[in-house]
């Protein structure tokens, strides 16, 4: 039994004993569950920050000028889309991308 | 320094020289005295931990898995109905593998209710891994106290000390208390590695795939395993410091006995009386008295046990539409092996009933003409 | 990184607003939560209030999947998993062991859903209000078992669907007073707070790390999947929860109660309720038990206060 299971006849005392977090979930990209992508219209854009501030993914990045999303991450919900002041969102199919 | 203490006091007392941290408790007779002992000690600025009075043993519990998770040595003291109350938290403690140490003081479970000794509530917490120290005299509960924390923080599993309610934990006897420096020389502090700290921010208990579970879960069992060496090296080094020297099991006349009682906790006592009894009238008896029940030390006690030498095992439990649990545990720990004696049963005291010397003395004599049911435990009562 | 449309303006070149809440991030990106979960915004908005000085207790909930698998976790804190009842004795325990560490200062916050408040954490919640001790009790409130699949619990309001309330009339039950029953534990410092109201939240959650003692937030914490609403809907349906005075906003300090977001003017209630899936079989006459409930609400405080 023990040779069909190669891992079953290490020293036990090898294994962890407990198994803690010490990595990020940043790590897991979540871009694929996206299936409509946010677009910002640069020239519409105020740069107000409510796409930074309701982004459930923390994953709109400030900056200078218009925000970045990180579509690493994004999962298109679009609360940044529904929530922006000045309409300068909208959402594109991933499909048609 | 010698006193006269109840069973629940030198508890206390072991927990205090074991300079825990962090108490957590809810009052459950008959083990009230070990909490209120220590919350009356800290009142006089005397026990320099933190008493935290909880809700509910559930909450006691909880408390010492975030206590212990901060990096903390954690006590805590219940019965029955409590340790019943307590089970979710023992198997997280234990997965965990947080050494907590807890003193359970037997009593039966209800329903109905009743107050007094039963190892039902603790045996019945076997699959939690805990490992259980059963005690006979008032001064192993302090000793076991002080090793059990010894023992968990090197094999990073929790220890349950267990003593009988009312028989040990009300009943007042003279103990030796350690010096509070040389308990310090032999127990180091409690230093864990990864703890929860800003500093290093881990996350403790998140969920773990069926692989690594298993493999968790089988190092687990290692360490069980490898608590029968340490509990045996810490009984050793604890007889060298304070004179008296603890194994997994205490023999007494048993080299050439005929048929040996198998007891645990203050039954023990008794049975020493009870084999005396039997050699003034000729027969070669013998006690062997369990200390440990988890883990279980099947193979001491197969290389202990001789061949046609019978066993009388002695349950103060019940395992419902099973039988005697250490009766059990016994059987299969000898079914696989070479020498395999005879063991019988006997279920005797449930609900606190007396086990007198007369009861294990007819216990043992069954044993020896082999009148005992092999296959089940015989129920038996005091006559009286 | 992509920005959203490749495009780079070049008109706007310094922003002129500055961020309403704190930058730094403390909520990682990667987590396992749903689509326009409010229950992240919440962690999120929450951690940039209290700090990198914070140990976390989860109990079952949704934020123990969300959080991520070992051995990675989407917060920049220590987090300690704990069982469904034991929130709030776990993060007593903590504090207890931190203190036995000499750390004095470190804010130890559980962190629930209404399941593991409301209902089988209530023991252990009001052991700890009653004996103030000196943490921080956090309850997101997304009304129902979402992490089971969408179960009532004591949080659910009434007639909303659950699974475990089908049928045309959903749960007969009203939604639990929670809020009442902390309330009576005459605790330092408790809040409501909802994610379409950031700031207010995040204000809350710097102020209770500066109050010594139990303190208690409620967050009311809106679940696409559970709330059978389109995800983008969440920040707008907790705005909603808020004008149509369905849920206050408010804080209690050493008894005062006080409004931290004033509705002069109440929109009706159908505002709310309409859209979202769990209510889609309310009747005119449902509705308006809800407005008459709301309106009593408002009216019992309004005489609180007079």
């Amino acid at each position: 039994m023990e040779t069909a299971m190669p891992e079953l006849s290490r020293d036990p005392l090898q294994f962890p004993e407990t198994i803690v977090s010490d990595r990020s979930m940043a790590e897991n990209l979540t871009g694929n569950w996206r299936s409509l992508r946010p677009v910002i219209d640069a020239a519409r854009c105020t740069g107000c920050l409510i796409c930074w501030k309701f982004c459930p993914e923390a994953c709109v990045k400030l900056t200078d000028k218009v925000p970045l999303i990180d579509l690493a991450y994004c999962k298109g919900c679009g609360i940044c889309v529904r929530e922006c002041p000045p309409k300068a969102m909208s959402q594109q199919g991933e499909a048609g991308l | 320094m010698k006193k006269v203490l109840m069973g629940n006091h030198a508890a206390a007392m072991g927990a205090m020289l074991a300079k825990v941290d962090v108490v957590s408790a809810y009052p459950i007779t008959p083990q009230t005295q070990v909490v209120e002992f220590l919350a009356e000690q800290k009142a006089k600025g005397a026990f320099a931990g933190q008493y935290l009075k909880v809700e509910s043993e559930h909450s006691a519990m909880a408390e010492l898995l975030g206590a212990a998770t901060a990096g903390a040595r954690c006590f805590t003291a219940t019965s029955s109905q409590g340790l019943a109350y307590m089970h979710e938290l023992l198997h997280w403690v234990a997965g965990a593998r947080l050494p907590v140490v807890m003193v359970d003081v037997n009593r039966a479970l209800a329903a109905p209710w009743n107050l007094w000794t039963d190892q039902s509530d603790s045996l019945s917490q076997r699959d939690t891994g805990w490992m259980q120290f059963y005690c006979s005299t008032n001064q192993e509960v302090l000793d076991t106290v002080i090793m059990a924390y010894r023992i968990a923080e090197e094999v990073h599993l929790p220890a349950m000390v267990v003593l009988d309610g009312f028989t040990l934990s009300h009943t007042y006897e003279p103990v030796d208390i350690p010096d509070a420096e040389r308990v310090d020389a032999f127990l180091p502090r409690y230093a864990p590695s990864q703890i929860l700290d800003t500093k290093t921010p881990l996350s403790f208990g998140a969920l773990a795939q069926p692989k690594e579970y298993f493999r968790l879960r089988r190092r687990m069992a290692a360490d069980m395993k490898r608590a029968e060496d340490v509990i045996m090296t810490v009984g050793r080094d604890f007889g060298e410091s304070f004179g008296r020297r603890y194994g997994l099991f205490d023999a007494y006349r048993c080299d050439d006995a005929d048929a040996i009682l198998v007891t645990s906790g203050a039954v023990g006592c008794t049975a020493k009386a009870a084999v005396d009894a039997l050699r003034e009238k000729g027969y070669a008896a013998g006690n062997l008295r369990l200390r440990v029940f988890r883990p279980f030390p099947a193979d001491a006690l197969a290389a202990f046990v001789r061949p046609g030498i019978p066993l009388a095992v002695i349950d103060r439990d019940y395992s419902p539409g099973g039988t005697g649990i250490w009766f059990e545990e016994i059987k299969a720990a000898l079914y696989s092996r070479e020498v395999r004696p005879p063991v019988y049963g006997f279920i005797a005291g449930l609900g606190g009933g007396d086990i007198t010397s007369e009861l294990l003395q007819e216990a043992w004599l069954k044993t020896l003409s082999g009148r005992a049911a092999e296959a089940e435990a015989s129920w038996v009562e005091d006559a009286r | 990184m992509t920005e959203g449309n490749g495009r780079v303006p070049t008109d706007i070149v310094k922003r002129a607003i500055k961020p309403s809440v704190p930058s730094s991030e403390l909520m990682t990106p990667g987590h396992l939560a749903c689509q326009g979960c409010a229950a992240t915004l919440s962690m999120r908005y929450a951690l940039k209030g209290l700090g990198s000085e914070t140990v976390l207790v989860i109990p079952a909930c949704c934020w123990t999947v969300l959080a991520g698998p070992a051995p990675r976790s989407a917060v920049g804190v220590p987090l300690l998993h704990a069982p469904f009842a034991a929130a709030a004795a776990t993060a007593c325990g903590v504090k207890a062991g931190l203190r036995a560490r000499g750390d004095q200062t470190t804010q130890v916050v559980a962190w629930a859903g209404d399941g593991g408040t409301f209902d089988i954490g209530l023991q252990s919640l009001s052991g700890a209000a009653e004996r103030n001790e000196d943490i921080i009790y956090v309850c997101y409130d997304n009304e129902a078992y979402m992490n089971t699949g969408i179960q009532r619990s004591g949080g659910t309001p009434a007639h909303a669907w659950t699974m475990t309330t089908p049928g045309s009339s959903g749960s007969d039950l009203p939604k639990k007073d929670l809020d009442a029953i902390l309330r009576a534990h005459h605790i330092p410092y408790m809040a409501t707070a909802t994610v379409a109201y950031p700031e207010d939240m995040v204000r809350k959650f710097s102020k209770a790390r500066q109050i010594k003692g139990f303190r208690f937030i409620h967050i009311l914490s809106p679940c696409p999947p559970g709330w059978k609403t389109e995800p983008d809907q969440t920040v707008r349906l907790s705005r909603l929860a808020v004008q149509t005075g369905l849920f206050m906003v408010y804080e209690v300090e050493q008894g005062k109660m006080r409004l931290s977001v004033p509705v002069p003017k109440r929109k009706p209630v159908g505002e709310y309720l309409a859209g979202q899936g769990r209510f889609k079989n309310f009747t005119p006459a449902d509705v308006e038990a809800v407005q008459k409930s709301v309106d009593e609400s408002w009216a019992r405080l309004a005489d609180e206060k007079a």
